[in-house]
Formats: structure tokens, C-alpha cells, sequence
């Protein structure tokens, strides 16, 4: 076996221990992108979605096409991490949405083994006229949590196009984690940002998501959250600004804290620009909702079992 | 099979449950009935135990054992559960977890939690997937909250009004809940304000001032309660000469 293939065997397992199927990736019904380390392992085009991978020094370059009109029938399967305990892996990537088009995105992050890790994805995304992109992305991180993951997104979204976004990271320790999602909505446009992120160990976690409501009766969600475990430090910016009339926009945060050591807060931050427009937020943060675990409890569970039970709930 | 025995509640400060006797049997539908704020809601949270809503004297015994100091838990693996009001949502949990939580307490030869929304009026294939969050409607919740209790197959299902904003034509619903619950053996505490439904009961307690003035025949309690209670300008302040014509 080569190199690359045995590469393309492990990070193919380690994309399936993070809840991928790696027949997928091999499967050229789907459009992939396969990236370890700094190896574009597969770059895989289908018709009306184009696939562009480069490997740079410290990670790999790629450009995502999807043509006007076309719609993707299957998720298109996007692969990235580092095995090796240390390492830096820096994707940066365009995705260019065509007027019209639909599509969605599967993302697996793999650090199984981190102990000095650095990801950076620096994401440029343009969702069409008309156009509809969903992405999701999902972390699987081992025990140490010696990772520093930054997903950074400049995101525009064209008149009547919908950007929905859901970013995971549940599984395992992550170390640090900065989520910069900033997001310029048209008008008649919607975007949804979703994160959902459980801290363990030390990890500190910061996360700004900020929806600028440019255009008339753009709709805008910016959801997170975070439950933060043992010395865990959680941090969540949700910015709205209307700049628009009928422009809609609603932050929603909760955190909640699992032991007398972590700690959290929450920034809302909303701006009106104009007086037709109209912002909310509503902001959670503590301990499990007591209702809900005695709730549980009075059908049998334990305590643990139902505070378990409710995150493993929250971070779906 | 449930007796409680000069319980004292005080909240803040406050006294809610006054030298509280009360004895549901086995297998019975008892109603309670009393006026808002006479300590209805509390005396379900006590019998289930919840936190805060420990006694500060007098015991309850369920079976012959003394549960007063128990966990909500433990006092659940012996059977004893509770319909909230209110009850809690819960995001990304759905229906079928839910029901699925309570089921694993039950025995074998239980209701499925399909034929139990069906019992309730929801349509299982409709209803299963779906969260139990803020898209349920509060009639949706409630009915389901009433699902997870019979899913469970208690041996005491504390329902802390089930009927409140319930659809009226959806009331018969409800009532047929409860008797099934009775007729599979459960032992029914029914705080209701709907006379409709505290029919069902075999026996019945009128509440105020956090005792229980009288219990018997539901029709009598319910005369009364009707007569005195509903419109009562000396709520939590029982006049004794009133309590008698029951």
C-alpha cells in the first residue's frame, strides 16, 4: 500500500470514528474532498459541482463551484485533519453558490491523536440569488485536547438565498476553539448559524456569530450552545445588526455549566439601523434547569442520568 | 397505599401545608379539590419530593414504607410519578425518548408509547419524532406528559391538573386516561378544577388552609366545593360550621 492510500485508510477511519461514512468519500456519485494534514488525498468533481484542491505548506487551498440551477442530490463529503500528535493545517476555501442552486455540505474534522494541533479554515462563501446552502460540520477530537481550532467565515448570502449552518464539536477535549462566523444577509435572504459545542478539561472556548441584515426582510438566526465541563471557559458573542426595513434577526444562547470550576458568559449584541427592523435575543446560562431534571427524575432516572440525558439533548 | 400523617410544609416562611392527613388505596382515583392557592400543586410536589418541597414534620408512608426522606428518583423506581401542570420541555429530546424513559420503569405487558399518545389523542406517526420543546403547543405537551405517566405504568400517578388547557371536546381524553390507569392497577392523586373529570374518582378531598377538610363520596366533596369553595371570600380560612353541611 502507498503512502497516500494508507493515509487515505486512516484518516478514513478517523473520519468514520467522528460519525462519517467513509464509503462516501470513495463513492464518485459524491462530490469529496479529502484533506490530511497538508495532502489533498481526493478532490472529487461531479457534474454541476466543481472541486478545486491545492496543496499549500501548511494545509491546502480549495475552490467549491456549484453551478446556476443545479441541484446536488447528495451531500457533498468534505474530509479534513491531522493524525500525528503535532502538526498545523491551514484550509482555505471559497464556495461559490450559484444563482438557483441547492446543495449541502457534510465536514468531518478529525484530531484523534492532538496533542499540539493547529486547524484554521478560513472560509469564503457566496450563496447566489435564489440559492440554497446548507453546511455541517462536525468535530472529532481526542482526549488531550491540545487542538487550537478556528473556523473563520465571511459569509454573504444574495437576495432570496438561505445559508443554514450547524457546527459540532461534542466529542472529546478540543483545547481551544475560536468561531468566527460574520454574515451579510440580502435582501429576502435567510441565514441560520448553529453551534453546538461541549467543553471538557481546560478547554477555552470562545464563539462570535454575527449576522448583518442588509437587505430588505432579511431573516437572520445566530443559535449557540455550550455546555461547559470541569475547568471549561466559554465565551459567546451573538452580534445582529438590522440595517434594513422588515429585517429579522434573533440571537439565542444558552450555555450550561456542569461543576463548581467553568465558567461562562454571554455577549448579545444587537444594533437597529433602521426603524423598521427588528432585533431579539434571549440568553440562558447555569446550571441544568431544575424543572427538567426533576422531570426525569420522577420517570426513574438517577440525577446524572437526567442532567446526560438533557445535554446530550441540547448539543443534538 | 399512600398515607400521609401530619405533614408541615412551609415555603419562605410560609406555612402551605397545615397538619395535612390524607390516605389514597390502592387502585383508586382520588380527587382533590380546593380553590387556588389552598396548596394543591404543593402537596403533589411533596408526595413526589421534590426539592424544596421537603416536609418539616409528619411522615409518608407508600406500601408500608416510609418514603418521606427519598429522592424523586427513588421514590419513581417504587412507582410513584407526577404530571406537572407546566410540564418541562426539553430541547432535541424526542417524544419516543421521552416516553422510552418512563417505559424502562415499567413491567413487562405495558402499553407501547404508539398506543399510548394514541390513548391521549396524538397521532403516533406524527408525534414520535418530534421534540419535546417549545414546537409542542402547551395541550400537545400536556397530553404527552399524560402519555409518559401511562407509558410508565405507575403505581401512584401524581396528575397535578391534567385538564388544564385541554380542548373540552378533548376532556374525554383525559377522563378515559385515568380509568385506564386505574383499571391497569394504578392508584390515581387527580388535582382538578374540572368537575367533569373529578367525577371519575372513587373517593374525593377538599383542600383549603393546606388541610384536608373532608374526604368521601366525589359528588358530596364536589357539591361542596362547588358551593362554598369556587366563589369563597375566606379562602385558607376554613369556617367549620361550612365544612359540616358536606
Amino acid at each position: 500500500m502507498s503512502d497516500q492510500a494508507a493515509e487515505f485508510v486512516a484518516i478514513s477511519q478517523a473520519y468514520q470514528a467522528g460519525g462519517g461514512d467513509p464509503a462516501s468519500l470513495l463513492d464518485d456519485r459524491f462530490a469529496s474532498l479529502v484533506v490530511s494534514h497538508n495532502r489533498v488525498l481526493r478532490s472529487h468533481s461531479i457534474p454541476g459541482v466543481r472541486i478545486e484542491g491545492r496543496q499549500t505548506p501548511t494545509g491546502a487551498d480549495a475552490v467549491i463551484t456549484v453551478d446556476r440551477g443545479v441541484t446536488v442530490a447528495a451531500p457533498v463529503h468534505l474530509c479534513f485533519g491531522v493524525l500525528p500528535k503535532e502538526g498545523i493545517q491551514e484550509i482555505r476555501s471559497e464556495f461559490h453558490i450559484g444563482e438557483g442552486a441547492k446543495v449541502s455540505f457534510l465536514a468531518h474534522c478529525s484530531f484523534p491523536n492532538a496533542v499540539r494541533v493547529k486547524h484554521l479554515m478560513r472560509a469564503k462563501i457566496y450563496v447566489g440569488r435564489g440559492a440554497e446552502m446548507a453546511y455541517s460540520e462536525t468535530h472529532y477530537h481526542g482526549p488531550e485536547g491540545g487542538v487550537e481550532v478556528e473556523p473563520v467565515a465571511e459569509i454573504v448570502v444574495d437576495e432570496g438565498g438561505v445559508y443554514r449552518s450547524s457546527f459540532k464539536l461534542i466529542q472529546g477535549a478540543v483545547g481551544t476553539l475560536k468561531l468566527d462566523y460574520r454574515a451579510d444577509v440580502n435582501k429576502d435572504a435567510v441565514c441560520e448559524l448553529d453551534a453546538k459545542v461541549y467543553g471538557k478539561a481546560s478547554d477555552q472556548i470562545v464563539i462570535n456569530e454575527s449576522l448583518s441584515l442588509n437587505g430588505e426582510n432579511a431573516r437572520g438566526l445566530a443559535k449557540t450552545r455550550v455546555v461547559a465541563s470541569e475547568h471549561c471557559v466559554s465565551t459567546v458573542i451573538g452580534e445582529a445588526v438590522g440595517n434594513a426595513p422588515g429585517a429579522r434577526g434573533h440571537v439565542d444562547c444558552v450555555e450550561i455549566l456542569k461543576g463548581p470550576h467553568a465558567r461562562a458568559s454571554a455577549i448579545p449584541k444587537l444594533t437597529v439601523n433602521d426603524e423598521l427592523a427588528k432585533l431579539t435575543h434571549e440568553a440562558a446560562i447555569g446550571s441544568v434547569d431544575k424543572r427538567q431534571v426533576e422531570t426525569l427524575m420522577a420517570r426513574g432516572l438517577s440525577e446524572q442520568e437526567a442532567v446526560d440525558a438533557i445535554v446530550k439533548g441540547m448539543l443534538r | 397505599m399512600l398515607r400521609l400523617t401530619d405533614i408541615e410544609l412551609v415555603l419562605a416562611g410560609r406555612p402551605i401545608l397545615h397538619h395535612l392527613n390524607l390516605q389514597v388505596r390502592e387502585a383508586e382515583i382520588h380527587s382533590i379539590l380546593g380553590a387556588n392557592g389552598t396548596g394543591k400543586s404543593s402537596l403533589a410536589y411533596v408526595v413526589m419530593g421534590l426539592s424544596g418541597y421537603q416536609p418539616a414534620a409528619g411522615r409518608i408512608m407508600f406500601r408500608g414504607e416510609d418514603i418521606t426522606d427519598l429522592s424523586i428518583a427513588e421514590r419513581a423506581r417504587r412507582g410513584i410519578t407526577l404530571a406537572w401542570q407546566e410540564p418541562a420541555r426539553f430541547e432535541g429530546l424526542t417524544v419516543a425518548e421521552y416516553l422510552e424513559i418512563g417505559r424502562r420503569q415499567a413491567g413487562d405487558g405495558n402499553m407501547s408509547p404508539a398506543e399510548c399518545l394514541r390513548k391521549v389523542g396524538l397521532a403516533p406517526e406524527k408525534y414520535l419524532s418530534r421534540a419535546v420543546d417549545a414546537t409542542l403547543s402547551g395541550g400537545e405537551r400536556r397530553r404527552v406528559e399524560l402519555a409518559s405517566v401511562l407509558v410508565m405504568q405507575p403505581r401512584l400517578a401524581i396528575l397535578d391538573e391534567p385538564d388544564s388547557g385541554i380542548d373540552p371536546l378533548s376532556i374525554d381524553k383525559i377522563v378515559d386516561v385515568i380509568r385506564t390507569l386505574s383499571r391497569s392497577g394504578s392508584a390515581v392523586l387527580l388535582i382538578t378544577h374540572h368537575e367533569e373529570v373529578a367525577a371519575v374518582a372513587d373517593r374525593a378531598s377538599s383542600l383549603c388552609g393546606g388541610t384536608i377538610l373532608k374526604t368521601g363520596d366525589p359528588a358530596a366533596i364536589a357539591r361542596f366545593y362547588r358551593n362554598h369553595c369556587q366563589e369563597c371570600p375566606h379562602v385558607n380560612r376554613p369556617v367549620l360550621e361550612e365544612i359540616d353541611y358536606v
